[in-house]
């Protein structure tokens, strides 16, 4: 039986692929300038990752271990493709502004590895559910740094939204300082991305921490001898 | 017979941090007198400003992270690095821009790395590029100096600065004391000759031989590194090292001073943070390279560096970039200039063998 919950908490939090996994790094620090693109770019990524998810979980047993993972690369680069031909038809302006970054969703190692990990030894159904809970997860991280690095560097919020959303997101611009806000330019430069995303990490560990802290206090510590068992199975 | 139980060291000399600290601070006071004499008090309110700043950071995020304030704040290294800013920065910036330099320099750089010694990166230069490469219309905004300065306009007295700084004060009052600085106006040279270029600018032939001010500033902070080479508080590797690279690149690209020449050795070595640098950022004992091997290697590079982006890159001086670049490369230096230990023949350096 499978655990939804627990698939759902490891996507989103646990297991989250761009704060512990530490995979997909290379777009999460190029793209994140600004909301849209951070949007676009994980919107791509899910779609990838439920659509190869589903398709090795699919042909996993077709598949040996010696050529699994080209053949996983093939289906990824082939739903890749696919997304990148989606976003030119109806989202050109933004298939321009994010270019080489979405053909490179192929390399995306969190892609990769959902599908060695996890789709390659399970059924459909939980594969498709991990493929989607990782992609929130991924997502989610894309969309807090780039509405983080947004704000610092042009102090508006939902800019240029109309990209992906057609003409009536246009008004959607939160001008959060007023017009004269200079910008405060490292945050879109890279080395913001890096600060942005180190101290997201940070913040995730120091909360782990405290709900560890806290489940520690909880526990309640039994008085008393106990024999400690050395045959058997130990716990 | 009572004998005193002693183990060694035995010499007994006042090597603390804090003493060291001292010194440097001591060492300043010549460079900060002539920026206020040519520049008015612009930089002392930096300097005032950073260091409350500073203090006040540093000892906020030594309690965030749980670690008792005042046996750190008294090692005096967050005072310097927030004179060392204050000097960078330049005088009259608004209040905002200190109080962002010094977050980035004393908490991303410092303490976020676990604070003093553990800092890869020189705080002080952190602050001023995340500044520089932000804020460009802020950070370009240098003060003419004394005797460059229009007929009938006078240095700003300190209400004037105070109201430069905190924002009180028009650009248009402003645009009447700022103007380009040497290595700027070298920098920005459209087709003249030097001699041609050092005629039209006040800033250039109101000076001796290095522009008007900077010339004088410089030798402030020379002065200030000679009294620090004497205290013995660094060695004279790195300074040297970093200076000879500069005159050597500087004389051999001089040509003599055509339109495109990159300016003489006197002026490069003179002229911007040259001094400042050299004395006392390339000296700082964390994040510098350490074997003495390695701190020529370190002052050079940055004296290569410094000339490199001087002479072709985008900005007209470039001591932050650089001591950054070395910093980046101090661990690699080491490893390769590791010294001799007693007792073998060789050094035993990383290299392949």
């Amino acid at each position: 039986m499978t655990d939804y919950r627990e698939l759902t908490q490891n996507g989103l939090w646990k297991n989250n692929p761009a704060l512990v996994q530490l995979l997909g790094l290379c777009p999460l620090l190029a793209v994140t300038g600004s909301v849209v693109n951070a949007l676009g770019l994980g919107l791509a990524t899910l779609l990838v990752l439920v659509g190869s998810n589903v398709a090795v979980s699919l042909v996993r047993n077709a598949v040996s271990d010696a050529v699994k993972l080209p053949a996983f690369v093939m289906i990824i680069a082939s739903f890749t493709t696919g997304t990148e031909l989606l976003m030119q038809a109806y989202t050109f302006e933004l298939y321009q502004i994010l270019g080489i970054f979405i053909p490179l969703i192929v390399t995306n190692c969190a892609i990769l590895g959902r599908a060695d990990a996890y789709a390659s030894k399970n059924p459909i159904w939980p594969s498709a559910v991990d493929g989607f809970m990782m992609g929130m997860g991924f997502m989610g991280a894309l969309l807090i740094i780039g509405a983080i690095r947004e704000i610092l560097g042009a102090g508006t919020l939902f800019a240029d939204m109309h990209l992906l959303f057609g003409e009536t997101a246009r008004g959607w611009t939160v001008s959060l300082f007023g017009q004269n806000y200079s910008g405060f330019l490292v945050a879109v430069l890279p080395p913001g991305a890096f600060l942005v995303a180190g101290l997201l990490i940070a913040i995730k560990n120091a909360v782990d921490a405290e709900i560890e802290r806290r489940q520690a206090a909880k526990r309640v510590v039994v008085k008393g001898s106990k024999r400690v068992r050395t045959t058997g199975n130990v716990a | 017979m009572a004998f005193i139980k002693l183990s060694s060291p035995h010499a007994t000399r006042r090597g603390t941090a804090g003493n060291v600290m001292q010194q440097v601070l001591l060492a300043t006071l010549p460079g900060i007198a002539a920026l206020t004499l040519f520049f008015g008090p612009g930089s002392l309110i930096n300097i005032v400003l950073c260091a409350v700043f500073c203090l006040a950071l540093e000892a906020g995020f030594l309690g965030l992270r749980g670690r008792p304030a005042m046996p750190f704040l008294k090692d005096y290294s967050a005072l310097v690095t927030a004179i060392l800013l204050g000097i960078a920065l330049p005088p009259y910036s608004p209040w905002w821009l200190l109080l962002t330099g010094c977050f980035f320099a004393i908490v991303v750089a410092k303490q976020l790395y676990g604070g003093l010694g553990f800092n890869p990166f020189n705080p002080a230069m952190v602050g001023y590029v995340v500044l520089l490469i932000s804020f460009p219309v802020e950070m370009t905004r240098w003060t003419l100096a004394s005797p460059a300065l229009a007929e009938g306009i006078a240095l700003p007295n300190i209400a004037q600065g105070l109201q430069m700084t905190f924002g009180l004060l028009g650009n248009g009052d402003i645009d009447a004391w700022t103007g380009a600085t040497p290595l700027d106006i070298v920098k920005q040279n459209q087709g003249e000759t030097l001699s041609a270029l050092y005629a039209q600018s006040p800033m250039l032939f109101s000076g001796t031989w290095a522009g008007a001010g900077w010339e004088w500033v410089n030798l402030g902070f020379l002065l200030g590194g000679v009294y620090l080479l004497y205290r013995r508080v660094f060695t004279w590797h790195a300074p040297v090292a970093m200076l000879i690279a500069l005159t050597l690149l500087s004389a051999l690209f001089y040509d003599g001073g055509s339109s495109e020449s990159p300016g003489s050795p006197l002026l490069h070595l003179f002229s911007g943070a040259t001094m400042l640098g050299a004395f006392f950022i390339v000296t700082d004992p964390v994040s510098s390279a350490v074997s003495t091997r390695g701190r020529l290697v370190f002052g050079a590079g940055v004296g290569i560096l410094v000339y490199l982006i001087r002479a072709w890159g985008n900005y007209p001086d470039a001591v932050a970039f650089a001591v950054l670049l070395m910093n980046f490369a101090a661990p690699f230096i080491d490893y390769y200039t590791l010294p001799r230990t007693y007792g073998h023949s060789k050094a035993n350096s990383g290299r392949v063998k």
